[in-house]
Order: structure tokens, then sequence, then C-alpha cells
């Protein structure tokens, strides 16, 4: 398949600290390519370098096949951004921010009028028009901002943590209008912690930690490898013991599973072979743990994430929401 | 003609969000008179205009400008939507001469308003009216450009503004404004030569009153120098800085 972007060992360094190391991947015209992982996973950085707000350490970035590496302002013209924080112009409405983002394209006055119209309608933001940004609600913003990186129609859209710190709803939405830009043509760079989103979304996902890429497959190979696996939901009441030392526990006791918390009440744990489930649960009993309910559930892409990165889901989400 | 388009559109957004808001113009309008008056009192009789002509002029231009695109760029950096810029298609030179032209133009109204008063109303004359707007035009510049420096290397707005009165205030003084250079103690008199302002402010007396104490061209050849050293150090800073 024909890719819009190859990046081949791009690496980012901050004095000591490694922030990217070494990447390498493509993103497909056409696809919605996803970066999953946790907080300082090296996710953001990565966009920064590629959209120029980053000097890169080593490595290149290749756009439609030209090396861009260094000259990234060229290439600005066809990229839309949205960070990871809305960032429009408060004292402006909805409709100065848009003709004002557009006019930084230099889009002539009349095309950015019916520009930014066209897409306060197609936000559903068209009855917020005239209202101020900083009155917008969260969510409101977050749609108001997207909108503004598309004002120059880009061939590709970076959105880094599109749908963090807003309400269901508008989460909601805004999945399906980014879905529907994918179906018009737009190519997509997201990254995200929600591996729910990027399970929806993405063709492609990249498991990127500690800034390196664990592996890069399409969402259907992911689940389909996870798929020979046997997973175990374990919900208990929620007592006083320590997390971690319950885990090591379960390790020791049972070396050929993958144990982790999926929350505060819910221990997963993961085989290649079939799961005998009553020496576990005898364990936790005689550890204090109540158990409630114990299910063989189907694999989802989270438990591909887990195994890969052994990073915990609840803990992830957490520190995000927390940010 | 795009580039053209972007950067007419940011001077349009930022005189309209900053500059040209009620607080901006009372400030401008207001300092000027709060020193006409400070010297009004001081001599407690109807002062000589012309002697505090130049300095009204020159501190209207100074504070105007410094104060406003060290506070506008680093509210725009702490909100990142200057991000939004740095990610345009336009280069880092155009956008920062976009950002600067509001603040200029800003200072060149303000410093009018004071020359209408003292040329209307106290009927003071000027010596050379071309020069009198040269030596407005680049000390808007310089000082925007010295408010520029301070907001690139500021990150938040309290600390533009002390930064800011960290330089103007000892500027004041040591520039010839109101204690002419010679009068300084020998070891402090270098000190005065290293700010832009001290040019400024000779070819503006120059130009009302022909007190000036250096040569004009010497003034403008020195004064388009520090312009382009600023400018230059800005841009350095915003790619250190921002682009990390």
């Amino acid at each position: 398949m024909e890719s819009i972007i190859r990046v081949t060992n791009l690496t980012k360094k901050y004095g000591n600290l490694t922030a990217v190391d070494n990447i390498s991947f493509k993103i497909n015209k056409g696809e919605i390519f996803g970066f999953l992982g946790p907080n300082a996973a090296g996710k953001t950085t990565t966009i920064n370098m590629l959209i120029g707000m980053a000097k890169i350490t080593d490595g290149r970035i290749f756009y439609n096949d030209n090396d861009i590496t260094g000259k990234i302002k060229k290439f600005q013209n066809y990229i839309g951004v949205v960070l990871d924080e809305s960032n429009l112009y408060e004292e402006l409405n909805g409709y100065e921010n848009l003709c004002f983002c557009a006019s930084l394209y230099g889009i002539r006055q009349f095309k950015r009028e019916t520009r930014a119209k066209q897409l306060l309608e197609i936000f559903q933001l068209s009855d917020a028009a005239n209202r101020r940004f900083k009155s917008y609600s969260r969510g409101m913003k977050r749609k108001l901002t997207i909108a503004a990186s598309l004002v120059h129609e880009p061939e590709i859209l970076f959105l880094d943590e599109p749908t963090t710190g807003i309400d269901v709803a508008s989460s909601r939405q805004i999945r399906a209008l980014i879905k529907k830009l994918n179906d018009d043509g737009t190519t997509i760079f997201l990254t995200t912690h929600y591996i729910e989103e990027a399970e929806r979304l993405c063709d492609r996902i990249a498991f990127i930690n500690k800034g390196k890429i664990i592996k890069i497959d399409t969402v259907e190979k992911f689940i389909e490898d996870m798929s020979q696996s046997n997973v175990i939901e374990i919900l208990f009441d929620p007592g006083y013991f320590d997390k971690d030392i319950l885990i090591d526990r379960l390790k020791q006791n049972f070396s050929e599973l993958e144990c982790s918390f999926k929350n505060e009440n819910t221990i997963k744990v993961i085989s290649q072979a079939k799961i005998d489930i009553s020496p576990i649960i005898s364990f936790l009993s005689s550890n204090g743990i109540y158990i409630l309910e114990a299910k063989l559930i189907r694999p989802t892409l989270e438990d591909t994430f887990v195994k890969l990165t052994g990073i915990e889901i609840d803990l992830m989400k957490k520190e995000k929401d927390k940010k | 003609m795009k580039s053209a388009i972007a950067f007419w559109n940011i001077l349009l957004k930022d005189m309209k969000n900053y500059y040209l808001k009620p607080p901006n113009i009372s400030w401008g309008i207001i300092f000027p008179f709060a020193w006409m008056l400070m010297f009004f009192f001081r001599s407690g009789k109807a002062f000589d205009i012309g002697e505090i002509f130049a300095g009204i002029v020159a501190m209207s231009i100074l504070f105007g400008t410094t104060s406003m695109l060290a506070v506008t760029i680093t509210f725009e950096r702490r909100g990142r939507s200057f991000d939004r810029l740095l990610l345009a298609p336009i280069s880092t030179e155009l956008l920062v001469f976009a950002k600067i032209s509001g603040a200029v133009i800003f200072g060149i109204i303000n410093s009018f308003i004071p020359i209408l008063i003292s040329v209307l109303y106290f009927k003071s004359s000027v010596a050379n009216w071309y020069l009198l707007f040269v030596s407005i035009i680049l000390l808007s510049i310089v000082s925007t450009l010295l408010g520029l420096s301070i907001a690139v290397s500021a990150k938040e707005i309290f600390e533009a503004q002390t930064f800011s009165n960290f330089f103007r205030f000892p500027m004041i003084f040591l520039c010839g404004l109101f204690i002419p250079i010679a009068s300084l103690p020998v070891y402090i008199r270098p000190l005065s030569y290293v700010l832009p302002v001290t040019y400024g402010v000779d070819i503006l007396k120059y130009s009302i009153s022909k007190a000036n104490h250096l040569y004009i061209w010497l003034d403008i050849i020195v004064l388009i120098i520090f312009c382009a050293g600023l400018f230059y150090f800005s841009i350095f800073n915003i790619r250190k800085k921002w682009i990390v």
C-alpha cells in the first residue's frame, strides 16, 4: 500500500533522556493509524517531530517519498494538527477562529468564510458560531479545534489525544467525525491511551512504550493473535491488600499465567493453554479475597496491549485523566 | 500572496484582540497625561513643554510597545494558541514581523497623543518633522523588539512584566531623557551607549529642539543595527526554545 508518511530510525533525546528511541513506521494513504501507549511513552514527542514542533535528534521523515527531514515548514500546508489541548483564541468567537486559522494558510476571504460556515455545520456548532471560544464547553472547544485543523483541507490529520478529558457524548461525536473524515479520504494519525478508541477507529496500531515501538499491526491481526489465548476475568470484593504483592504472588504460584489488574476489583488472567480456575480461586480466597464472579471472555485489543507491554490499563487511564 | 494574507490577518487579529481594547487605549492616553501632570505639580506653575516633550513621547512609545508584546506573546504561549502560528506554513521571520507590526503601529499611534497635545494645545514647536517621524518609527520598532526579546525569555505574564520593568526603568534614567548622559558618573556612561533607546531619544531631541549630542546618521545606523540584532535574536530564541 502507498505510504503518505514514512519514518525511519526516528530518535529524540532531551539531554540524557531518550524520549523516542530509534522508531520506524509508515502511515498508509487513507488509513487511520493509531499510536497507543501510556503517559511518557513518546507519543506526543513523535507527533511533535512529525509536525515540526520538535527538533529531530536522529532519523528521517518522508512525505510521499520525499525526504522532508529538517524542511517540515513546506509540508505544513498538507497537514492538519490537533494538539492535546484546545488551543484556539479565547477572545474570538467560533466563526472568527475558523476564519483566522484559514487565513494562516493564505485562503482568501470569501473562501475562508464559506469553509468556516461549512465546518461549523459539519461539527454541529453553527448555533455557537457567534459565541466566544472561552464560553464553550470542553467538548465544544475540542470540536472547534478539530474543525480549525481542517480549514485548509489537509491530506493528513494529526490528532493528539482527541477525546481526553471530555464528556462521553462529545467523545462519541468526535469519534464519529473522525471516522467520517477518514471515509471522505483524510489520512489520520491518532495518538490515544484509550484502547477502545483505538480498537474502534484505527486500521493499524503501533504500541509504544518508553520511546520504543513494541509492535505494529492491524487491529484484526492483533485480536486474531490473541484469539488463540484464553482470558478469564475474576471479579472480587475490593478489600485492603497490596495489589503489587498480590500480582507477584500470583505470578510465583502460577508462572504459566499472565496476571494483571484490569481495574480495582478485577484481575485478568491470560494463558495460551486452558486455564484451570479452581486453584486460582482457592489461592485468592486463602489470601483473604472474596470472589464475586469468574468468567471466560473473548480476547480484546486490550489483552494484547497488556500482554505486550505489561502495563495496567486502568493505571494508564487514571494517570492520563489526572493529567 | 498567501504569506501576505497570513501576515495581514495576524496583524488584524492582534490589533482587534489586544491593542484596540479600551484598557490599552486608555493606557496610551493616560500615561502621557500622567507624566505631564507630574511635571506640572512638580514645578507648581505652567511648565515649559519643550523640556519634557521628547521625554513624554519616548516614554509613551517605550511603555506602550514593550509591555504589549511581552504580555500578549506570553499570554498566547500559555494558552498554546501561539503553537497554531508556529504550525502554519509561514516562515518564523514573517510570523515575528506580523506580531511586531501591531505593537509598532500601537507605539506610533501612542506617540502622537502627546505630540498632538504639545503642538496643538501648548503650541510647542518641532524643529524637524521628518526626523521626528523617523525617530518615532525607529523607537517603536526597537522598543517592540525589546519587548519581544523579553517575551521570548519569559514563561509567565508576571515574569514578562517584571522583566519589562527591570529593563525599562533603568533605561529612562540612563538614556539621556531626563538626565543628560554627560551628567552621569563616568563609570555608568558606557551603559547608556549600549541602550538602543539612547539613540532613539537623541534623534527625538534633535527633531524637537536640536538638542542632540551624537551624530544623527550614527543614531540611525546604530538603531537599525539594534533592530536587526534584536529581530534575529528573537527568531533564534523562538526556534531554540519553542521548537525544542
